[in-house]
C-alpha cells in the first residue's frame, strides 16, 4: 500500500487560508490503513482546521467527505455534487489521489493534506515499513524476498557494504541492514548460492528514470 | 603486466608496497594540495586521492590526482558510485586515463548522510563491484557497459576496498572473493586496529586462494588522540577499535597521545607484515599527511624500490 503522513496544520493553513470554503476529502484505502487519511483522520483534521480558524475568530466553511478510493474515477464522482459549493478541495489522498481529483475537477484548486512517503507494509500496529520502490523489474526471487533496491540505503545489488554492523545500517542504527536480512533469509532457506553470482548493473529505464510510467492494456479498455 | 601502472610493477616484483592517502583540498586550493603532495613525495609507491570522502565536498579526485601526477606522484584515483551515474563514471575514467592516471580504486562511498550535503540525492547507479567489472571490461575487452567498443580503452590497475571488520562476519571473505572475481587486482583494507580479527580474515583469504590472485594492502591509520580513537570506535561506519587500544591512548598524557598513536601505528605495521598474504600497507593519516615520512621511517620502510 501507499504510506503517507499528515502535514502540519500550519502548512495546510498556508495553502487554504485564501479560500472561504474548503471540502476536506479523505480516502478510505491505503491512507486509511496507515491512519493518515481515512474517514476517522478526515473528521479529525476537519475539526482541527475549524478549531484553528475559530481561535482567530474566523469561520470558513469546512465540509468533510470521504471516498473509498481517490485514484479511481468511479469513486471520485462520489463528491461531484459537493464540489461546486466549495472554492477548493483539501485531499487526504496520496499524491496519486490528489492528482486524480485535479484531473476530474479541472477547475478546482486541489491541495494535499498529506506527505506521501512510500510503498510499504504494516509491520505491526503503528509501524509501517517501506519495502518497494517500484523499479519495474522485480528481482525479489534472487534475494530471498528482501528488496536490495529498497532495503539497502545505497541500493547495492552486490552487497553488503562495509557499514553493516550487527545487522544495522551505517545510515542509522534504527534501519535494519537490508543485506543482512537477505543473507540471513537465504541462509535459512538453504539458498545462499543465489548470491554467489555477480549481479550486473540495474536497468533503471523501467523505473522513474525512464520518465513517468504508464500502462495501456487494450484487453482492459471499455 | 596488465597495465603501465608502477604500483602493479612493484607488487608484481614482490616488493612490500607502501601507499598513502591524500585528501584533496576543501576548495580549489592547489598550494595546499601540493604541500600535502610534497610531504609524501619519494617515500611512498603510490598516493590514493580520495573522492569526496565521508561525503564532504572537496576538489574532484580526478583533478587532484592530475596535479599530484604532475609532481611526480603515482596516483591511485579513488572513485565512488555515490555521486555519479554510469555515464559520468565512465567518462571520468576516460579523462583520468587521458591525464596519465593508471590506478583506480572502485568504491561505493560513504552515504551522503555523513557529509556536509545531507540533502543530496544518492546516485548509486552502480555499486562498487559493478564499477570494478566496468573498469575491467574497459581494460580487457575494450568495451563500456552495454558492450559498445571504444577507441583507446583506459587500461587501469584496479583496486577495491575491503572491510574485514564489518558484519555479517562470515560474509566478508565471500565479498572479497566477489571483488576479485569482478576484477580487483589489489585491495586496500579498512583501518586495522584489531589485529587478531584481521589475521583471521587473512587466514581465510589465504585458504581460499585469494591472495594468489589479488595483492592485499593492510590499512593503517595513526590515532592522533584518545578522542579520535573513541570517535572512530563509536561513530565511524565499519570500524573496530578495541577497548584496550582506547585505554592505552587514554593512559598517556594528552600532549604525548599523538606520539603514542604513531607508536601504535608502527607496531601495527610490524605485525601485519608478519601476516601471510599481506602484500603491503596503505597509510591513511587523515589530515596528518606530514607525519607519513616519520611513521615509515620508524617502521623501517624508508627506501622505496626502483622499478
Amino acid at each position: 500500500m501507499i504510506v503517507a503522513e499528515l502535514k502540519e496544520i500550519s502548512e495546510i493553513r498556508s495553502m487554504i487560508d485564501r479560500y472561504g470554503s474548503v471540502l476536506v476529502v479523505g480516502c478510505d484505502s491505503c491512507v486509511a490503513e496507515c491512519a493518515a487519511g481515512g474517514q476517522r483522520e478526515t473528521m479529525l483534521l476537519a475539526a482541527a482546521i475549524r478549531l484553528s480558524y475559530a481561535k482567530e475568530g474566523k469561520q470558513p466553511v469546512i465540509t468533510e467527505a470521504c471516498l473509498d478510493r481517490q485514484c479511481v474515477d468511479d469513486f471520485i464522482e462520489g463528491i461531484a455534487s459537493q464540489v461546486p459549493e466549495h472554492e477548493a478541495i483539501l485531499s487526504l489522498g496520496c499524491g496519486a489521489g490528489v492528482q486524480a481529483l485535479a484531473r476530474v475537477y479541472a477547475d478546482k484548486p486541489i491541495l494535499p493534506a498529506l506527505n506521501t512517503l512510500f510503498i510499504g507494509e504494516t509491520e505491526m500496529r503503528g509501524v509501517w515499513q517501506e519495502n518497494c520502490l517500484g523499479c519495474g523489474q522485480c528481482k525479489l526471487g534472487h534475494f530471498g524476498a528482501v528488496c536490495p533496491v529498497t532495503r539497502c540505503s545505497k541500493r547495492l545489488m552486490n552487497g553488503p557494504c562495509g557499514g553493516s554492523k550487527e545487522g544495522r545500517c551505517e545510515v542509522n542504527r534504527e534501519i535494519r541492514c537490508g543485506w543482512d536480512m537477505i543473507i540471513q533469509r537465504l541462509e535459512a532457506l538453504g539458498e545462499l548460492d543465489r548470491l554467489s553470482e555477480y549481479v550486473p548493473p540495474v536497468d533503471w529505464s523501467t523505473s522513474h528514470s525512464g520518465g513517468p510510467r504508464r500502462i495501456v492494456r487494450e484487453d482492459q479498455k471499455p | 603486466m596488465k597495465t603501465e601502472s608502477r604500483l602493479e610493477k612493484i607488487l608484481q616484483a614482490g616488493h612490500f608496497a607502501v601507499t598513502a592517502e591524500c585528501g584533496p583540498s576543501k576548495g580549489a586550493d592547489v598550494a595546499a594540495l601540493k604541500q600535502k603532495g610534497e610531504y609524501l613525495l619519494g617515500c611512498i609507491d603510490a598516493v590514493n586521492v580520495t573522492d569526496n570522502q565521508t561525503a564532504i565536498v572537496r576538489m574532484s579526485s580526478v583533478a587532484a590526482a592530475g596535479i599530484l601526477k604532475g609532481m611526480g606522484h603515482e596516483p591511485v584515483l579513488q572513485m565512488v558510485t555515490r555521486d555519479r551515474n554510469r555515464i559520468a563514471l565512465q567518462s571520468d575514467l576516460f579523462g583520468a586515463y587521458a591525464l596519465g592516471l593508471r590506478n583506480v580504486l572502485c568504491l561505493t562511498g560513504d552515504h551522503q548522510c555523513f557529509g556536509n550535503q545531507k540533502e543530496a540525492v544518492g546516485v548509486f547507479d552502480l555499486d562498487s563491484i559493478q564499477l570494478l567489472r566496468t573498469v575491467r571490461d574497459m581494460r580487457d575487452n575494450g568495451t563500456i557497459i552495454g558492450g559498445e567498443a571504444i577507441q583507446v580503452p583506459p587500461k587501469m590497475f584496479i583496486g577495491a576496498a575491503a572491510n574485514p571488520f564489518a558484519d555479517p562476519v562470515g560474509w566478508r571473505v565471500v565479498r572479497l572473493a566477489k571483488k576479485v572475481e569482478a576484477g580487483a587486482d589489489f585491495i586496500q583494507t579498512q583501518c586495522i586496529f584489531n589485529i587478531d580479527r584481521f589475521s583471521q580474515y587473512m587466514a581465510q583469504a589465504v585458504d581460499m586462494g585469494l591472495t594468489e590472485k589479488v595483492s592485499i594492502l593492510a590499512g593503517i591509520t595513526p590515532l592522533k588522540s584518545v578522542g579520535m580513537a573513541r570517535y572512530m570506535a563509536a561513530k565511524v561506519a565499519g570500524m573496530d577499535v578495541p577497548e584496550e587500544l582506547i585505554q592505552r591512548m587514554a593512559g598517556v598524557p594528552k600532549e604525548q597521545q599523538a606520539e603514542e598513536g604513531i607508536k601504535i601505528a608502527v607496531e601495527t605495521i610490524h605485525k601485519v607484515r608478519e601476516i601471510k598474504g599481506v602484500a603491503g600497507i596503505h597509510l591513511m593519516a587523515i589530515e596528518w599527511e606530514h607525519k607519513v615520512p616519520e611513521i615509515l621511517k620508524a617502521a623501517g620502510l624508508t627506501s622505496r624500490p626502483e622499478v
